[in-house]
Order: C-alpha cells, then sequence, then structure tokens
C-alpha cells in the first residue's frame, strides 16, 4: 500500500473521530442541561404548591419563589447559544425571540413593578410556564436519552394547545396590570431635552409589547400545531414555498 | 438550415404541464401563461436559477425536446418605481417635521422654525440626499433587472418612510439640544457628509460607464482619473462605503441617537450586500484584484 492513501485514511479517521467527539460532548453537555432545568422547574413548582398548602393564599408566592424563577429561567439563555452553534438544530431567532419575551416578563415587569407581584395573573402564567418547562425539559432529556415515554411525547405535543393561550392570558394581564405604575413613576422612560435627542415612554412600549401579541401569537400557535400534526401523526405537511 | 425542437414547459412544483411547442426556432418565444413575462421564470430545473431573458435556446444544453420549469415569482413591480416611491417619501417626510406640520408638536408649535442654525444645515443635508438619489435613479443608475416582487416595496417603504419620521422628529423638535461640540463639530460632520456624498456620486458614475446602454455586461470596476474612486483599489464596493461615511456624518452632525441607529442598521444591510456581490466577483472574474475587501478596506 502506498504511504501516501496511508496518511488519507488516518486523516479521515482523525478528522471523524474529532466529529465524533465533539458530538458526545455536546450530547453529555445538553444532557446535563436538560436534566438540570428539569429539575430546576420541579423545585419551583413544589416550592408553589407547599407555599399554596401552607398559606392558603397566592399572596406573598411570587416573591417566595422569585429568586429561583429568576435564575432558572434567565439560565436559558444558554439555549440561544446552543442554537448558535449547532448543537440544537432549532432556529437561533425564533428560540431568541422566545427566551427573551421570557426574560422580559421576568425582570422588566415583574420583578420591577412590586404592585403587580400579587395579581392572580401573574400565578397564571408562573404555573403555566412551570407546566410547560418541565414537560419540554424532560422530552428533551429522555430524547437525547433515546428513551422517549409516550406519555411525556403525547404531553409535549398536546398540553400547549390549552397552555399557551393560557400563558398569554396570563402574561397580557400582567402587563395590563402594571400599565397605571408605569405611567405614575415614569419608569425606563426618558425624556426630553437630552443630548442623544431620543426619548423613551415605557408606557407606550408596553403597549406596543401588548400589541404585538396579536401577530406573533397565532405564528407561533400554528407552527406548533404544525408540528404536532408531523409528530404525532406522520402527516406531510407541505411548507409555503419563498 | 433551421434547427427546430419541441418544447414543454412545465410547473416546477406540480409538475403540470402547462404547454407544449412543437416548432420553436432558435429563440423561445415569450408566451402567456396568464403571467406576464417580468412573472415568469424559466429554469432547466425545478429547484435551479431562472434562466435569463438572453439566454438562447439553441446554446442551452438540452435535447431535441427541451424541457422546462415555469416558476410564478409573484406580482412584479419595477425597479424605478420602488426607488421613486421609497425616496421620495424620507423627502417629504422630513420636511413635514422640518416645517412643524401641526398635529406632531405641541400646537404653539405649529408651522415654527428651529431656533439652532444646525437643523436648517440637518434638513437641507438630508433632503440633497434624497433629491440626489431621486436624480440617480432616474438619470444614473442601470438596472440588472427590470423588476422585484410587489411586497418589497411595502417592506422598503416601512423601512425608509419609518426612519425618516423618528430620525425628523427629534432633530425639528422644540426640545432639541445641538451637538456638544458646537460649530467644531458641525463643521466636521458638514466636511465628512459632502466628501461621501460627492464620492458616493462618483461611484456611481463609475458603474454606469462600466456598462454601455442597454447592455447588460459585467465588469471588474476600477480607479479611474476622478479621485474618489480611487478608493476601487481597496474596496469592492465603495458606494456602500461612501454611503456609511454620508450617514456618519449626519449622525456627528445632529447628534441624534434615531440617527445613529439608522447608520447601523444601514451598515449591516450594505455589509451583507457588499459580501454578496464581493463574492460574485470572485467567483465570475479570475483575476479579480485580491487585495480588496467587501466595504471596509482591510476590515470588512
Amino acid at each position: 500500500m502506498a504511504s501516501g492513501e496511508e496518511d488519507g485514511t488516518v486523516e479521515e479517521k482523525e478528522t471523524n473521530n474529532k466529529k465524533r467527539t465533539k458530538g458526545t460532548i455536546a450530547t453529555a453537555w445538553l444532557t446535563f442541561y436538560n436534566i438540570a432545568m428539569t429539575a430546576g422547574w420541579l423545585v419551583l413548582a413544589v416550592a408553589m404548591v407547599r407555599y399554596y398548602l401552607q398559606k392558603g393564599t397566592h399572596k406573598g408566592l411570587y416573591r417566595n419563589i422569585a429568586k429561583t424563577l429568576k435564575f432558572f429561567q434567565t439560565f436559558a439563555l444558554l439555549e440561544v447559544g446552543h442554537c448558535a452553534i449547532g448543537i440544537v438544530r432549532t432556529s437561533v431567532i425564533v428560540t431568541g425571540v422566545q427566551v427573551c419575551s421570557r426574560i422580559f416578563m421576568v425582570w422588566f415587569v415583574t420583578n420591577s413593578i412590586r404592585q403587580i407581584q400579587n395579581e392572580e395573573s401573574v400565578i397564571l402564567f408562573v404555573v403555566v410556564w412551570t407546566i410547560t418547562e418541565i414537560t419540554r425539559y424532560s422530552f428533551y432529556t429522555f430524547n437525547l436519552l433515546n428513551h422517549l415515554p409516550y406519555f411525556i411525547k403525547w404531553a409535549r405535543y398536546n398540553m400547549f394547545i390549552v397552555m399557551y393561550p393560557l400563558g398569554v392570558i396570563g402574561e397580557l394581564l400582567t402587563i395590563h396590570a402594571s400599565l397605571p405604575y408605569v405611567r405614575r413613576s415614569g419608569m425606563y422612560s426618558l425624556r426630553l431635552p437630552n443630548k442623544y435627542n431620543v426619548s423613551f415612554d415605557y408606557y407606550y412600549f408596553l403597549i406596543i409589547v401588548m400589541l404585538s401579541y396579536i401577530p406573533l401569537f397565532p405564528q407561533l400557535y400554528f407552527h406548533m400545531l404544525r408540528q404536532r400534526r408531523r409528530v404525532l401523526h406522520g402527516e406531510i405537511v407541505v411548507e409555503k414555498d419563498e | 438550415q433551421k434547427h427546430h425542437k419541441k418544447v414543454e414547459i412545465l410547473d416546477a412544483k406540480t409538475k403540470d404541464k402547462l404547454c407544449f411547442l412543437d416548432k420553436v426556432g432558435k429563440v423561445l418565444p415569450s408566451f402567456s401563461l396568464h403571467w406576464y413575462p417580468a412573472r415568469q421564470s424559466i429554469r432547466l430545473d425545478p429547484k435551479g436559477k431562472s434562466l435569463k431573458d438572453e439566454d438562447v435556446l439553441q446554446h442551452l444544453p438540452v435535447g431535441t425536446t427541451a424541457t422546462f420549469y415555469f416558476r410564478d415569482l409573484g406580482a412584479q413591480i419595477s425597479w424605478v418605481t420602488v426607488f421613486l416611491t421609497e425616496y421620495a417619501g424620507p423627502l417629504l417626510i422630513y420636511l413635514m417635521f422640518y416645517f412643524r406640520v401641526p398635529f406632531i408638536y405641541a400646537p404653539k408649535y405649529d408651522f415654527t422654525t428651529s431656533k439652532h442654525w444646525v437643523v436648517h444645515l440637518a434638513c437641507m443635508c438630508h433632503s440633497f440626499h434624497y433629491v440626489k438619489r431621486l436624480l440617480e435613479t432616474l438619470f444614473v443608475h442601470r438596472f440588472s433587472h427590470g423588476t422585484m416582487p410587489l411586497r418589497n416595496i411595502f417592506k422598503n417603504c416601512t423601512y425608509y418612510w419609518g426612519f425618516a419620521a423618528w430620525m425628523a422628529y427629534y432633530i425639528n423638535h422644540p426640545l432639541y439640544t445641538p451637538p456638544i461640540y458646537g460649530e467644531q463639530q458641525i463643521r466636521l460632520a458638514l466636511t465628512v457628509f459632502l466628501f461621501c456624498q460627492i464620492g458616493n456620486f462618483s461611484i456611481h458614475i463609475a458603474l454606469r460607464n462600466l456598462r454601455p446602454p442597454g447592455s447588460k455586461t459585467r465588469k471588474i470596476p476600477y480607479p479611474t482619473k476622478n479621485p474618489f474612486t480611487w478608493i476601487f483599489l481597496l474596496v469592492s464596493c465603495p458606494n456602500y462605503t461612501y454611503e456609511l461615511g454620508s450617514w456618519l456624518g449626519f449622525t456627528l452632525m445632529t447628534q441624534c441617537l434615531p440617527v445613529a441607529f439608522f447608520t447601523l442598521v444601514g451598515f449591516i444591510q450594505m455589509t451583507v450586500w457588499a459580501k454578496g456581490k464581493h463574492r460574485s466577483y470572485l467567483k465570475e472574474f479570475r483575476d479579480y484584484p485580491t487585495l480588496r475587501s467587501p466595504i471596509l478596506p482591510f476590515i470588512l
């Protein structure tokens, strides 16, 4: 055998080995990440149930779980990174939008406007998020371990039908409740005159955010419905050609 | 000696036979399929690139029966129309804010003028820029494609008109704050702006002269006697470089964050276009100068 050929196959094997190692590391990390996130949201769920059972009211519940919620929801930013480096095959933009809207809800609405933290709508969306995330992360975990129980798959592709609209209602009601407080305090706003010659009114910004749910929510909802049809019933969906 | 071919046209998506021509001469006639020619995309492969108007049937890699695939490109609109609309908007919108037309600012300011001379200067620069663009569209540019999809006009106008309104609102606002470094800053900004306007125009003229009227030939642009074109030595798309420079000048002149934001977004888009153009130059011409970068010398 000519030495040239030998070198060729050795190089090929090395590249393939490198690829396989990268793939194994990625899988290991993703498995750890998804297990950790499942655990985190489970902890949150347990904390909420315990609080309600002990106190009998939802008042003060948000403050009780705020730190845990902030931690695990913020940690989800990593998922954008996963898409960006290609170890998860989802669009960076879609993931980015979803994570950012969650971060926005947590940090820029609920966390910063104390007066609305005891609203029922807050509990609504937090409960919905908890159920959704536990389902989602356990789905990913089982997928990575190649042992996907049918009921997890069923849950992932069916619960959203109810959870999504409920979550949207919770979020919209919360933002709406915060409006008077935002207006009164003028928070996160910049008035003229200033040396940057720009102004920003958080009150109107929130109204625009609420309005943006109108075009965005149906798109995401129907995207999930299409995915559901494809996964559960094996239907071939003809995508619109650009 | 006539070479006759048989031609069949299939729909690219459904593969339905749309039309069959028994005896076709050298050139495929642009026939009516209920869609006007600009909407028709004829290609050899359903997922491939469109054939050009100039392509000759005889010279295509087909057998005695040529199979073409048809794709409807959707409603089309001419490039000239799009450009004129998207540029006329900012020109007029900015002027509305400049003259403080009612219902924009508080009623006591209606039809008043700003007390800052830089605001008048900014209006002149902004208006000059868009008048220049309109005139270039009418008299200078030679477009490779006649048309683009209709939905582009809505997208493009939203972008141009929206940003123009956003910028104009603050620059012409009664509570506008002039640049920190005053006259020095404005003078420098104006110099940069004018320099880049002349530069941008020079590049457009140079590109126009590359292509004789009516032709669609493509050549590598080179520096001419005009010093403003010497930048071709370092950059593939200097028109975008100068455009960026103009808007940086305008940002400096007005010291307005929305203008900076508009400049940034424009820069990102122009970089994408420049990289694409640079890549196609490299693909098309073996001897393309290696020193050139797409938009920023040596950097990008």
